[in-house]
């Protein structure tokens, strides 16, 4: 049964991987600077690493789907996620995975009568929108800082093409570790209570049951990439604006560091002690990051009507229907499975023991401090 | 790997160098070749025929390893198409020096004494057109920024190429004692050469472009 249930964690982490990996190499496989089977290679290798290696710390995205307390339920939010974002990526639009998840469980809280905390679920939608903002300015300011470099040090023409290769590809690398570290408990953070696997101890290597799903979860995303994914990397990376290499390396920069910003822990640590305004959070989409560096570069190098406003509402237009979506989805989905199939979806709170506030308060002040302020912990509660 | 990557990179970069080298070399040995010619040094000219069958050989070799490299290597993806566009029109600069020497040999112009200034300077413009060209490359592939300070010279010699060759076949026509063939066949030899400079601008002005498009 537990593999059944997992089919729909591996669906969504091969349309996350379908869907994801034209963030990261995108702009790089689409300027022709990094072969398509290079990318996929590079992309599903530290997919893989970061989701075994890092995954189990990136509960600050969607882990938070334990919340979802019966596994059908789970089973059918992760599917209802996966459903929208394939259907998006058969679209050709680069849609986020975040989002999808964001829509399939308020699709849950609506069928299952949770309330959802709209303060929180604002600040989401407001993130969402001050992402490709931030990536984008951020974007135009690494590309002057490489045009004055490169003006500056007179670099020959092969000389920067070499290095820019080398900068596409690192940057495509750590692309790859963040996403793999931070998406896979999208993927597979529902199936950690029920996970049946035992410790697997390889030579002195040991694989934790956590590990060994969120290699499963890895093994899914790179299929995702290795099989869908070329057709969104060409719209991300030359369906906006023509990029020359230059600028398809910064735009990659700006996205890694965009998803650093709102997703370090220790950056908001420091902030915070320091007296500063603090980053809040929030799953960022890497898809609005990409697309708001795109254009930012596109506005900078050759104005307004340079970029393809058409494609960008389409894209646009995609990233508010996709939480709609999974929340339609999900909620006919569990209407189904619970009426059709008599499976149980939801665990009444009714029924529950309910856990006294002073319990809620001691969970809640073991979280990492990051973890307290998340919007999704939020809704999810 | 990451050792053979640089090599590789750094033995283009030679390899361009070396063509722009017999683009420039090219020049010299035609103004070197034209003028034994001019001074009636037909023995020095014969070696200098050779020579520049040499270079142009070389030049040739030089450039369908490049091409080879930059389609085999994938390197300057957004760039490669005016690379290669650049490197044929070096080249056909090249084979027009080559052409214009050989024409000297073929036909063996009579030229006039009061002409030979007239040739030889317009053969200095030329010569002087396209190694702004060829400095211009260079600068284009190591110093984009730098190209526009040689690109106007390309522009000014070929102005002054036109004047020189439009005042040599005037005067080649108003000189009463030279048969109509001579006229027109100094004529059309004067026009041959001026066009080489026509055609170095018509590469500056290509190179303007690409310019543009690499400028960041």
């Amino acid at each position: 049964m537990f593999s059944f249930f997992l089919t729909s964690g591996l669906f969504l982490g091969w349309s996350l991987g379908a869907n994801d990996a034209s963030n990261v190499f995108g702009t790089a496989v689409a300027s022709k600077m990094v072969r398509f089977r290079t990318a996929a290679v590079c992309c599903s290798i530290f997919v893989i690493l970061g989701a075994v290696m890092s995954g189990a710390g990136a509960s600050h995205t969607l882990g938070k789907l334990g919340a979802v307390n019966a596994i059908a339920g789970a089973f059918i939010v992760a599917f209802s996620a996966a459903l929208s974002v394939y259907l998006m990526t058969k679209a050709r639009f680069p849609v986020s995975t975040s989002q999808a998840i964001v829509g399939a469980i308020i699709g849950w809280n609506l069928f299952s009568g949770s309330s959802v905390d709209q303060a929180a679920l604002t600040k989401i939608a407001m993130t969402w929108l001050v992402c490709p903002v931030l990536s984008g300015i951020i974007a135009v300011v690494l590309y002057q800082l490489s045009a004055l470099f490169i003006n500056t040090c007179r670099i020959h023409m092969f000389r920067l093409d070499l290095y820019t290769r080398w900068s596409l590809l690192v940057a495509g690398i750590c692309g790859s570790y963040a996403l793999g570290a931070n998406n896979i408990a999208n993927v597979m953070g529902v199936f950690l209570p029920v996970s049946p696997f035992e410790t697997l101890f390889i030579g002195p290597f040991s694989l934790s049951p956590a590990q060994q799903l969120f290699l499963i979860g890895g093994i899914a995303i790179a299929v995702g990439v290795f099989t869908y994914s070329r057709q969104v990397m060409m719209t991300v990376g030359e369906g906006i604006v023509e990029l020359t290499p230059v600028a398809a390396s910064v735009v990659v920069w700006a996205h890694s560091i965009v998803l650093f910003l709102f997703s370090s822990q220790s950056l908001e640590t420091f902030l915070a002690s320091n007296g500063l305004p603090s980053i809040p959070l929030v799953p960022v989409s890497s898809s609005q990051a990409v697309v708001g560096a795109v254009i930012g570069i596109g506005l900078l190098k050759k104005g307004f009507w340079s970029v393809k406003w058409k494609i960008v509402g389409g894209i646009v237009s995609g990233w508010v229907t996709t939480p709609v979506i999974a929340a339609v989805v999900s909620f006919i989905s569990l209407f189904f499975i619970q009426n059709v199939f008599q499976q149980e979806v939801y665990t009444s709170q009714k029924t529950l023991s309910p856990p006294p506030a002073l319990e809620k308060k001691l969970a809640r002040a073991q979280m990492p401090e990051g973890l307290k302020n998340n919007p999704i912990t939020k809704i999810t509660e | 790997m990451k050792f053979n990557i640089i090599s590789r990179e750094t033995g283009i970069e030679k390899q361009i160098n070396d063509f722009m080298d017999q683009v420039s070399r090219s020049g010299l040995v035609f103004q070197k070749g034209a003028r034994c010619y001019l001074t009636g040094e037909y023995e020095n000219f014969d070696s200098v025929l050779a020579d520049i069958s040499v270079i142009e050989h070389k030049g040739d070799e030089l450039k369908r390893t490049i091409i080879e490299h930059l389609h085999t290597k994938t390197l300057i993806p957004e760039s490669r198409g005016d690379v290669l566009e650049l490197l044929e029109n070096m080249d056909s600069l090249l084979d027009r020096f080559k052409g214009a020497l050989w024409r000297f040999e073929i036909e063996r112009p009579e030229i006039n004494l009061e002409f030979v200034n007239d040739f030889s300077e317009l053969i200095d413009g030329v010569v002087a057109s396209v190694e702004a060209i060829v400095k211009s490359a260079r600068a284009f592939f190591a110093d984009i920024s730098s190209v526009r300070d040689h690109l106007h010279k390309v522009s000014f010699w070929e102005t002054e190429c036109d004047k020189i060759s439009t005042r040599l076949r005037a005067a080649l026509f108003r000189k009463e004692d030279l048969r109509l063939s001579q006229r027109m066949l100094l004529s059309d030899l004067a026009r041959h050469i001026e066009k080489i400079s026509d055609r170095a601008e018509d590469v500056a002005d290509r190179m303007n472009i690409y310019v543009i498009k690499r400028t960041l």
